[in-house]
């Protein structure tokens, strides 16, 4: 679990990031926290590793406030995965991923066989192991970026725009993979996105943010869609565009057809099945 | 000219060992002396000016007086060798420094930036991650001081140093065109196998770096360091190495 106790933050040039913000993030959990540019998510998820400290208020992982860790040690024992990876170059990809358990004294060759496990983890093969990262494609990247994060099997996953920098389709085949992952590890995960459909798709709990960082909201995906607080979170989630507004309508096929379910705009989006989702939380 | 040369091979092969034997040291200890230097320079900006300027100006230093003033600061005997090998390595840090200071300016923050965040401590990340990644500009500096130290060691023959220095000055006072070719020739194939080892030697330790890899274009890597790109600082001129070579005639 992962508290903030009113955390403030002002950085030397004077600007506010971050004021008087109190949040729980319950354990084994995906909290996203999304906004526009300038509100201070990434800070937020920074001070939780100590790259960033907090003017004042505190931040506790399991009671315990992270100021009293040293910094080293704290980072080491949370994964951190960022835009385009942030892998080292002129390692091997094999070698970035276990580069973390080699820092804490995990012999190299046993760090190494744990780091090709855990590409067949995040779904890479093992040949590309041997490669150096730009020789991977981007989405191959991040892969190896999630795996890197996970090396030291932390209990923490800190995400700051991850799959930013990859195109469309690869960003949505990683959220599955990510979804899919965290299914099976159940990682406190803290995410920062822009991306609001980003963050509908991997959270438990959706934290919107306004300029520093006030939290508009915080709730489940459900809970936020079916009562946004105000005009700026119906406005940040599409409800007031109807985006989000869904209509069913009977298909065509002579009485046969399925019940679809069509978009604000009367486009088709999929169609209604019977009995509820498998997935359902 | 093979005549001269066939006749003296034994000089020729002693003074080109002793000729390398003094550029080595210098060089390998202004390539070890810069890193702290470039490490300083970019703590802050005062430091900054400190060490490029510093470096500058020591390289105004003229040759001569300079060995004429080194036997009195560090305690050598006039003759001694000492006195080039420290001069050497004076000149050597002066453009190393500056070198060193770009090369580790040259690291992307983001790497560094995320190399802090993963759990490097500070020390460890600045030998495994910007050291490392500082490689190809480092090289290129390493490569001009090379090729400027073994110009310059010649000037040595003023201070009764024994290498292929002698050549020009022995040659020029008796005036034997032949053995003055002879030290140029030997000089210049000195220079290339120490550039040479140079880049084959960043090649083996920059594996990542290789020309000729899949990944380098999509990346855009830096370029080849074998024929100096544009994400490394041209040569500075070899100012020093010119006079180096002409101070056989003094």
């Amino acid at each position: 679990m992962i508290e903030f106790e009113s955390v403030s933050k002002r950085f030397d040039d004077g600007t506010m990031a971050v004021e008087d913000f109190s949040l729980v993030l319950p354990s084994r959990q995906t909290t996203v926290f999304v906004g526009s540019s300038g509100c201070g998510k990434t800070t937020l998820l920074r001070m939780v590793n100590r790259m960033v400290e907090p003017t004042s208020g505190r931040v506790l992982i399991d009671g315990e406030d992270v100021a009293g860790r040293d910094k080293v040690q704290l980072r080491r024992s949370i994964g951190y995965v960022l835009q385009a990876a942030g892998l080292l170059p002129h390692r091997k990809v094999v070698d970035n991923v276990a580069t973390v358990p080699v820092l804490t004294g995990t012999a190299k060759a046993k760090a190494r066989e744990a780091a090709y496990e855990l590409l067949d983890t995040v779904g890479l093969d093992r040949a590309l192991g041997k490669r150096y990262p730009a020789q991977l494609s981007g989405g191959q990247q991040q892969r190896v970026g999630v795996a890197r994060a996970l090396a030291s099997d932390p209990n923490i996953l800190l995400m700051d725009e991850p799959f930013g920098a990859v195109d469309p389709l690869v960003r949505a085949d990683l959220q599955v993979e990510l979804r899919r992952l965290q299914q099976d590890l159940g990682k406190t995960v803290v995410f920062v996105t822009h991306d609001i459909d980003e963050a509908f798709l991997l959270a438990d709990q959706v934290v919107i943010l306004k300029k520093g960082g006030v939290v508009a909201q915080a709730g489940s995906p459900a809970e936020i869609l079916a009562a946004p607080a105000d005009d700026f979170v119906a406005s940040f989630v599409g409800a007031d565009r109807g985006k989000r507004t869904l209509h069913l309508r009977d298909g065509d096929g002579g009485g046969k057809g399925r019940t679809i379910v069509v978009d604000g705009d009367g486009r088709p989006i999929g169609v209604l099945a019977d009995g509820p989702a498998d997935g359902a939380r | 000219m093979l005549d001269w040369t066939r006749a003296n091979l034994d000089l020729v092969r002693e003074l080109t060992i002793n000729h390398v034997q003094l550029a080595i040291v210098p060089i390998l200890a202004s390539f070890v002396l810069s890193i702290p230097l470039g490490w300083l320079a970019n703590r802050n900006r005062v430091l900054r000016a400190v060490v490029i300027t510093g470096g500058s100006l020591l390289y105004t230093i003229p040759s001569l007086p300079l060995f004429v003033i080194l036997p009195i600061l560090i305690g050598t005997r006039v003759l001694d060798s000492l006195n080039l090998v420290v001069a050497l390595t004076i000149y050597g840090v002066a453009v190393m420094a500056r070198s060193a200071a770009d090369a580790l300016a040259s690291v992307d923050r983001t790497t560094v930036e995320a190399s802090t965040a993963i759990g490097y401590s500070p020390f460890g990340r600045f030998v495994r991650v910007e050291l490392p990644l500082a490689g190809p500009v480092l090289l290129a500096g390493i490569r001009v001081v090379a090729v400027s130290t073994i110009a310059l060691v010649s000037v040595g023959v003023i201070i009764g140093s024994q290498n292929l220095g002698y050549l020009f000055s022995n040659g020029k006072q008796r005036g034997i065109l032949e053995e003055v070719v002879v030290g140029i020739l030997m000089s210049l194939l000195v220079a290339l196998v120490f550039d040479v080892v140079i880049v084959l030697l960043g090649r083996v330790l920059m594996p990542w770096n290789r020309p000729g890899r899949a990944g380098r274009k999509r990346a855009g890597l830096v370029a080849d360091p074998a024929t100096g790109g544009p994400a490394v600082p041209a040569p500075p001129k070899l100012d020093k190495a010119d006079a180096g070579v002409g101070g056989g005639d003094a």
